[in-house]
């Protein structure tokens, strides 16, 4: 492969958004039939970069070539002109339209418009990798899974031979992984070039062939994965040695503090989102909540948050002088009036969990816009609390008072996070508390909810990453379609085992 | 009651073509992502500037030496030119300056109100006419010039074939409306715009040139219902604030036949039965109650409004990026 010329070659791409540099300086090829894992914390320029190369952004500074000859890639089209295809992390779909109608959108040939040749064509890209679409089945109606696929087969039928996959994995099973890196495998033997952008490292060394890494907007280096392991490529990418290790010490004393019992909740068409759900959260010890996202995990836990209208069913809480408190029927105000400190990292960050138009210290307010006296709040706490966290979490911002949308992911998280636990919790409840979040970041955030379980706190975390499930949670409880699908002690489970319980109640192999 | 059905629906119609235009014009506009709420504007300015013309043409070459044809041209060039001027002014601010469409509709609302009666009350000025209006008949004979045979055939010819050109264009353009973005790959297009212009973008579709192309087409539709309403339904009299609200109710006619051209047509025609309902109240009402059956087509779309949330079926919502302002490079 290295006497091949390359198919794709960045050189010195810089990529500037106002005063914040993206990407500086960076050069990379791509070879035919290979597969390259762009590696990178959070706002190291990854998908900046490959937006570059799909024509979304136009680099400032730099040259591009394919196949030898230099080009210039103005839009989206270009990218394609070029065989160019990108599979973008947020897919670029339109729900109201059926897959068909999706894949042949702004195609310029001269042909008639004719959804049932392109169904057909459809069908031929789908026999030949093993893909699974129905092309008249509309967008909103389709998994995310079937989604994903959707957006490969319009790159394909585009005749793209250089793939990019922006965080493929973030939203699929391990079953599902597993089914699309065997298509990606397919393609690979086709000879298509594909660049994968993935946080998880192992993914990282099961499917590539080389990994390119990116550190700060710059091209640190790039290894044959053959030749790597985890701890060097975590090294390269943070630029520092990290341990990689949860700490998961045995609970000190658990005792119950939440206690829920046959849980049923529908939602607003009658659907019963929960089905009967019975568990118990205990102090000093942290509760995972395994599976696929949309089988209740939401509900249970704003149900807990008093923000959800429950239809049978009791929560208690469980004082510490074991006396018991009905937590249904209450509001979250209502909860803090009884004294309970439940604290709620919402899974949508900037719609339920902070204002993304207002900054740092005033979303910190939020929860403590109720203190100070008479007409006036307390301004001066909040502004403190937001200094605190911002050093104590690393929050990269230019200021306090930035607005948080202007944030990327990673750090809209520390600041939620960070202001959650600041409220001295007996509840902590977290869903995807580090979904897009490099592994630095995730690191950071394990370690605080470790603390917080050291602390006593009844810690339940909604996770994705099964793996970090298994080392970090004392006890996972599976969710399927609603259900309890089984309850599992986290040092004993293994990961086949909680994806077979994801994707079937009570995990057995038939139905 | 045959015989009050056999006056009323020609009325209903009539008074539902300019609703009609509004309504594809705006659809077709709403469609690429943009809420033109400037609609109402638009239609009056497409009305007072078909005036200006024929007003130009009848005192220059005289009422006895004008040409049919030129009589019809003129204004109809006029009025378009109108149009596309306002929906050019409405994409330079929000397509390419990304102003926010709310207010630039309410803007081009208030400024072609503004526009209409300035110019209607300097020509009416002009023609130094007693009454605070101005009359065009002339230009008007030749609008609402109906096919000659439709008399002699009873009430089939009164329902279907009494109206002016206009009026058949008015429902030849919801049909092309309607096929072209329901059938075509233009349409399909357009519709993506709206919905998801980054989707689109990332497809290679030029999303700015169809929203302008189709803001620009919509505002023409739109400004011819301004055409009729002078020429044909108010006999070539322009007197200033007669077009009233129907530029809202062509925008109320959207959202009723949830974004679907082919329905304005029996939709509009509903609309216009149900603006004109109180002209039938029996004689001996009290006439206060009205404003109140003026209200009807408001409250037809509030109830459709309800009905469309409530069953929440997808295919059946605004497009999803109407009102919003489209950056590529936005974060």
């Amino acid at each position: 492969m290295d006497k091949q010329s390359p198919i794709l070659e960045l050189k010195h791409i810089t990529k500037r958004f106002g005063n914040i540099t993206a990407n500086e300086d960076v050069s990379l090829e791509v070879y035919q039939g290979e597969i390259l894992a762009l590696l990178g914390e959070n706002g190291s320029g990854k998908t900046t970069l490959m937006n570059a190369i799909a024509g979304i952004y136009y680099p400032e500074e730099g040259q591009i070539f394919v196949n030898g000859k230099e080009v210039s890639i103005n839009s989206p089209k270009d990218a394609y002109d070029l065989g160019i295809g990108m599979i973008h992390q947020h897919f670029k779909l339109i729900d109201v339209l059926s897959a068909a109608e999706n894949i042949v959108l702004g195609l310029k040939d001269k042909r008639r418009y004719d959804l049932k040749a392109a169904g057909a064509k459809i069908r031929e890209i789908c026999d030949k990798y093993g893909f699974d679409v129905d092309p008249n089945q509309k967008i909103y109606n389709m998994s995310v899974s079937q989604k994903q696929t959707v957006e490969i087969v319009k790159v394909l039928f585009r005749g793209a031979d250089i793939l990019i996959l922006d965080e493929p994995t973030a939203v699929l099973t391990p079953q599902e992984t597993e089914k699309l890196f065997n298509v990606l495998r397919n393609m690979k033997q086709d000879g298509k070039s594909i660049i994968i952008i993935t946080h998880k490292l192992n993914e990282v060394l099961e499917i590539s062939d080389r990994v390119a890494i990116l550190r700060k907007g710059r091209y640190i280096c790039d290894i044959k994965t053959s030749e790597a392991d985890t701890q060097q490529l975590t090294d390269a990418m943070v630029g520092h040695a990290v341990t990689l290790n949860i700490e998961r010490k045995v609970p000190v004393d658990p005792k119950d503090k939440i206690i829920v019992k046959n849980l049923t909740v529908r939602d607003s068409d009658g659907v019963e989102k929960l089905k009967n759900i019975n568990f118990t959260a205990r102090t000093g010890e942290i509760l995972g909540i395994a599976g696929i996202s949309g089988n209740g995990q939401k509900e249970l836990l704003e149900s807990i948050a008093g923000l959800q209208k429950i239809e049978t069913g009791s929560i208690l809480f469980v004082n510490e002088d074991g006396t018991e408190e009905e937590l249904v029927g209450m509001d979250p105000k209502k909860i803090t009036d009884m004294g309970i400190t439940l604290s709620f990292v919402p899974e949508d960050r900037l719609g339920m969990g902070l204002v993304g138009n207002m900054d740092l210290a005033d979303n910190m307010m939020l929860r403590s816009f109720r203190h100070g006296h008479g007409l006036f709040t307390d301004r001066k706490a909040p502004y403190e609390l937001a200094e605190q966290v911002v050093k104590e979490l690393e929050v990269n911002t230019p200021s306090i008072r930035t607005a948080v949308r202007k944030l990327s992911g990673g750090n809209v998280q520390k600041v939620l996070v960070g202001r959650e636990i600041a409220a001295a919790p007996t509840v902590l409840m977290t869903a995807y508390a580090v979904r897009g979040l490099d592994i630095n970041s995730s690191y950071i955030i394990y370690d605080l909810v470790n603390k917080q379980k050291a602390r006593g706190v009844a810690v339940i975390y909604v996770g994705e990453d099964l793996d970090v499930l298994l080392e970090l949670c004392d006890r996972i409880l599976v969710l399927c379609d609603g259900q309890v699908s089984g309850e599992l002690d986290g040092r004993e489970a293994d990961k086949q085992q909680v994806g077979l319980m994801m994707t079937r109640l009570g995990g057995a192999e038939h139905e | 009651m045959f015989g009050f059905l056999l006056s009323f629906i020609p009325r209903a119609v009539s008074q539902g073509i300019p609703l009609m235009f509004g309504a594809v014009g705006e659809t077709i506009t709403e469609k690429s992502g943009n809420l033109n709420l400037g609609t109402a504007g638009i239609m009056y300015v497409g009305g007072i500037c078909g005036v200006i013309g024929s007003f130009l043409y009848e005192t220059r070459t005289g009422i006895e030496n004008m040409n049919a044809f030129l009589g019809i041209l003129i204004p109809l060039v006029c009025c378009l030119l109108g149009s596309l001027i306002m929906g050019l002014i409405y994409c330079f601010l929000t397509v390419t300056l990304r102003a926010n469409q709310n207010v630039t509709g309410l803007a081009m609302t208030t400024f072609g109100v503004g526009f209409g009666n300035f110019f209607g009350g300097s020509l009416i000025k002009l023609s130094g006419a007693d009454v605070p209006s101005i009359a065009l008949s002339r230009t008007s004979q030749f609008f609402s010039a109906k096919l000659p045979f439709a008399k002699d055939l009873g009430w089939f010819g009164q329902i279907f074939l009494s109206y002016s050109f206009l009026a058949y264009t008015a429902v030849a353009m919801a049909i092309i409306a309607s096929v072209v973005i329901f059938h075509t790959k233009l349409g399909l297009q357009l519709r993506a715009v709206g919905e998801s212009p980054s989707t689109a973008d990332a497809a290679g579709i030029n999303v700015t040139r169809y929203k302008y192309f189709a803001t620009c087409i919509g505002a023409m539709v739109s400004g011819l219902g301004g055409l009729y309403y002078v020429m044909d339904y108010a006999s070539g009299v322009w007197s200033n604030d007669a077009f009233g609200d129907r530029g809202w109710l062509a925008i109320a006619l959207v959202i009723f036949t949830i974004w679907r051209p082919a329905h304005s047509i029996w939709a509009s025609i509903l609309f216009g039965g149900l603006y004109i309902l109180h002209i039938f109240i029996p004689s001996g009402t009290n006439l206060a109650i009205k404003e109140l059956y003026q209200m009807a087509p408001y409250v037809v779309t509030i109830i459709v409004l309800i009905f469309t949330s409530l069953r929440n079926k997808r295919e059946n919502q605004p497009p999803a990026s109407l009102g919003l302002s489209y950056f590529r490079e936005d974060r």
